[in-house]
């Protein structure tokens, strides 16, 4: 049986850390919490963020969801670990060109793990699954902003 | 009997690849495909009759107007309705519900009154529910579900009380493909002084509907599942509840005499439907019902029933796959497998040219009910065969294989 078609989305890597989740759990009190949810089609995420002298120096999730959307959030912690917030959000930004199919800056940061979800973009269908995690974290800055 | 090849012919969408692989659509209860009747007939009606209705002295203008009445008379013989005067067009089933619980409900509700619905309703027929009990002190009540998705009349019966003024039920489960038993809970409604409105949605399409018989007060439908376009749906309410609700919109078409400080309102059904109605869609909708009675609605549900009793057969087959909702159902076959996330099911099957809907289908409660957090369905119609399902199956055991695999 051929998977072709499949494989280009399901990456070898997606499938690991869907299988293998990096930052799954739960930080102590104190921590940024943010709920986000996909309400097509019902994924849920709570990203949690330390963050300290505008330094991200900790992150983890806990939700529910399918394979990209998990795996997605396993790839953003560990990418956003250690980034200076408004990095993380350059980083996020890429990621959202990358999302839709747009040239993106491969330059200036190294996009590990991540750049394994490219193959999204050809699913349409997918790219929310993808995004969740990383708009829970633009949604978390955002809030703590204007507070 | 019917001929499923000879109506899949009537339907070109089914004729196209998808990803490559002939399309095998399994989508029906979120949207129905349209048979060439029902697209020709928009097209006709846009190329030689389209007209205001109901003012113009001119030809087409006539021509509009017997042909957007003339669909009304349709609806009105499909479902049994008494008269034409009960048949409301609306933009579909949620628009429906949304007029009882606005006209109906808040001039009807008041603190300490009861709305009671089930744990499966769609959301359509949650939400209004809930803007209402908030807006008059009202309380919303659920009957609860037996475990296999099913409804108990005792449960009715303790769930519904003398203080319960509405109680609004789904015929048919868009995710169980439950059959509710209508007519027997309208009468412990009617008991209690209750009216009893039905989401009509997942059933009109698929079965004989007598609005009558089963003696309801409310009954939503749309056109979209029913082979029809989308932008239209019914209400049908009985005259007499009709005649002392209140208009839903104001406006055009639906004004007998406006002063500077006043106005009146036409005769039913007109009062319900302001602004330009959506002619195209009634005369698309009318035709669709021409189309489904050509076929007749009892062999319709008798073809879905066996798919969808043969698609459980073949499902079990599968370790690992679990199916929500009863043995005895419409033709929707709602599912999960253990390993494999609807999405990804949903994902996998889509590469092998296979629509099936993966999430939590409008309706959230029930989701939780279930204790997930999204499930996949499979739904069926007229035009599916057994080999659609047999392509479904060999397909989901793809999913399990791939991500099988990973773990």
């Amino acid at each position: 049986m051929s998977f072709n078609n499949l494989d280009q989305l399901y990456r070898q890597v997606i499938m690991d850390h869907y299988k293998n989740p990096r930052n799954k759990g739960e930080l102590e009190e104190g921590a940024l919490k943010i709920n986000m949810n996909n309400p097509t089609c019902g994924d849920t995420i709570q990203l949690q963020l330390k963050v300290d002298d505008g330094k991200i120096s900790d992150a983890k999730f806990i939700g529910e969801g399918c394979s990209i959307s998990l795996a997605s959030a396993s790839m953003m912690t560990q990418s956003v670990k250690g980034l200076e917030v408004d990095q993380a959000l350059k980083l996020s930004g890429i990621f959202s060109d990358m999302m839709q199919g747009k040239e993106y800056d491969e330059e200036n940061f190294d996009l590990g793990d991540i750049e394994a979800l490219q193959g999204v973009s050809k699913f349409p269908a997918r790219i929310k699954c993808a995004t969740l995690s990383w708009k829970a974290m633009e949604k978390g800055f955002k809030e703590q902003d204007e507070a | 009997m019917m001929n499923v090849q000879d109506i899949r012919k009537q339907f070109p969408i089914l004729h196209q690849e998808v990803n490559g692989k002939p399309l095998v659509y399994l989508d029906s209860a979120a949207t129905s495909q349209k048979p060439t009747q029902v697209i020709d007939a928009v097209e006709r009606y846009y190329k030689e009759i389209n007209s205001n209705v109901h003012r113009g002295v001119h030809t087409l203008g006539t021509h509009a107007t017997d042909a957007y009445e003339g669909a009304r008379e349709k609806v009105r013989e499909f479902i049994h309705a008494s008269s034409t005067e009960e048949v409301i067009f609306t933009r579909g089933t949620t628009t429906a519900l949304n007029m009882v619980a606005s006209s109906y409900g808040r001039a009807n509700l008041q603190e300490g009154d009861e709305v009671v619905i089930t744990a499966m309703e769609h959301h359509s027929n949650i939400i209004p529910w809930q803007q209402v009990v908030k807006a008059t002190g009202a309380t919303l009540k659920y009957i609860p579900l037996q475990p296999d998705g099913t409804i108990a009349l005792e449960d009715v019966e303790n769930t519904v009380t003398a203080n319960t003024k509405i109680v609004s039920v789904m015929q048919v489960s868009n995710v169980l493909g439950t059959i509710n038993p209508i007519k027997e809970i309208a009468a412990i409604a009617h008991q209690n002084g209750a009216v009893m409105v039905v989401d009509g949605a997942q059933s009109t399409p698929h079965m004989n509907i007598d609005v009558q018989d089963l003696d309801c007060d409310f009954f939503a439908f749309s056109g979209h599942k029913m082979c029809g376009p989308t932008g239209i749906g019914v209400l049908y309410g009985k005259k007499k509840l009709l005649e002392n609700m209140e208009p839903f919109e104001f406006g055009g078409e639906m004004i007998d005499f406006v002063g500077l400080y006043d106005s009146t309102w036409k005769e039913l059904p007109w009062k319900f439907e302001g602004g330009t109605p959506i002619i195209a869609g009634a005369v698309g909708l009318g035709t669709a019902i021409d189309f489904l009675n050509e076929i007749g609605m009892d062999n319709i549900q008798q073809h879905e029933t066996h798919l969808a009793k043969y698609a459980m057969q073949q499902l079990s087959t599968i370790e690992g796959v679990s199916i929500y909702g009863p043995e005895k159902r419409a033709g929707v076959v709602t599912f999960n497998s253990d390993e494999v996330h609807p999405h990804d099911v949903a994902t996998v099957l889509d590469t092998e040219g296979i629509a099936v809907r993966a999430g939590h289908h409008c309706a959230q409660p029930l989701m939780k009910w279930l204790e997930v957090s999204a499930t996949a369905r499979a739904s069926f119609y007229l035009y599916n065969t057994e080999e659609d399902v047999d392509t479904f199956v060999a397909g989901l055991r793809k999913a399990k294989e791939f991500f099988g695999n990973v773990f």
